[in-house]
């Protein structure tokens, strides 16, 4: 991983941690088959929603409608592979 | 304790709304301003923590209910920014608050008559969308489809229902163009300065005491200035 993808790996898991109250051990082994939506209790449609505004605050990046489906939420490896790829758009 | 106070309405009446008030007409009087929303729940009880925090330093905390927020009777349908900020004002004047303690999109609130704090405040637009995309979301899951452009068309006209909140044609016009620039007298205080983690984006409710008394110190130390 280069040291862009750690800056953003470091980020997702902080908002993680920061939008579901976990903590910092739970979060920091999470891995890419971790699972997100459906697989966590806490993460509802209002969750996400400002899991995404998080997202784009942080990583000053534009997530658009279009862009979410079910694979990037579903799994941490799906949510970093998101970031990562919007991050490249900026 | 609970106190009532006289809320201009947009007819240029006044109707009772509620406050919640921490001690008794001390020197220093610090009026509160919940996040608006959602926030404004997720933080509630992180306010009251403040509020005691502030009580032991010999410190006034008001929380005076906005129309249409908290236990107010006022739909919240009605409400503007525009609205909440001359309530914001005159809640200041009723109870005769020296200092503002203003929260996340409390902040745009803020009257400029007084000197304190905004702590984390909210980025214009955010707070609309974030709660534009928990519907169009929310829809996905039930199986239908709505963009947030289109949301905001309707949305725009007669107003629209957004993760639980009825939010007026104005205060959608309002929420969507806004622009927010901090006033000089008051200090921004950001999350890194009160430690731990921001307890407005948990999904959960939850309280932080430590937070509090470092959020409660940092006011301290500015209202002796």
């Amino acid at each position: 991983m280069n040291t862009q993808d750690q800056a953003i790996d470091t980020t997702l898991r902080a908002i993680l941690r920061d939008v579901l109250g976990l903590d910092e051990a739970q979060v920091a082994g999470f891995d890419g088959d971790t699972g997100l939506f459906g697989h966590l209790p806490e993460l509802d449609s209002m969750a996400v929603a400002g899991l995404l505004t998080e997202l784009e605050d942080r990583l000053d990046i534009v997530i658009e409608d279009d862009d979410l489906d079910g694979a990037m939420l579903e799994s941490f490896g799906g949510l970093l592979a998101f970031a990562t790829a919007k991050s490249a758009e900026r | 304790m609970y106190a009532r106070w006289p809320c201009p309405t947009p007819d240029g009446g006044t109707a009772d709304e509620m406050a919640l008030v921490f001690g008794a007409r001390r020197n220093a009087r610090l009026m509160v301003i919940p996040p608006l929303f959602d926030e404004a729940n997720r933080f509630r009880h992180q306010i009251i923590e403040i509020a005691y925090c502030l009580d032991e330093r010999g410190i006034d905390s008001i929380c005076p209910d906005l129309p249409g927020c908290n236990e107010s009777l006022a739909p919240h349908s009605a409400q503007t920014l525009s609205g909440w900020r001359k309530a914001a004002a005159a809640a200041a004047r009723h109870f005769a608050a020296t200092h503002v303690l203003a929260i996340r999109s409390g902040c745009w609130l803020a009257p400029d008559s007084l000197p304190g704090w905004l702590y984390a405040p909210a980025k214009s637009g955010q707070i609309l969308r974030a709660m534009l995309r928990a519907r169009t979301l929310a829809a996905r899951e039930a199986g239908r489809e709505e963009t947030a452009e289109a949301l905001l068309e309707i949305g725009r006209k007669q107003g629209l229902g957004l993760a639980g909140w009825d939010l007026g044609a104005g205060l959608i016009a309002e929420l969507e163009t806004s622009e927010f620039e901090p006033h000089e007298r008051h200090t921004v205080v950001e999350q890194a300065d009160v430690g731990g983690k921001p307890l407005w984006l948990r999904a959960e409710n939850d309280s932080d005491p430590a937070q509090a008394e470092a959020l409660a110190a940092l006011i301290a130390l500015g209202i002796v200035r």
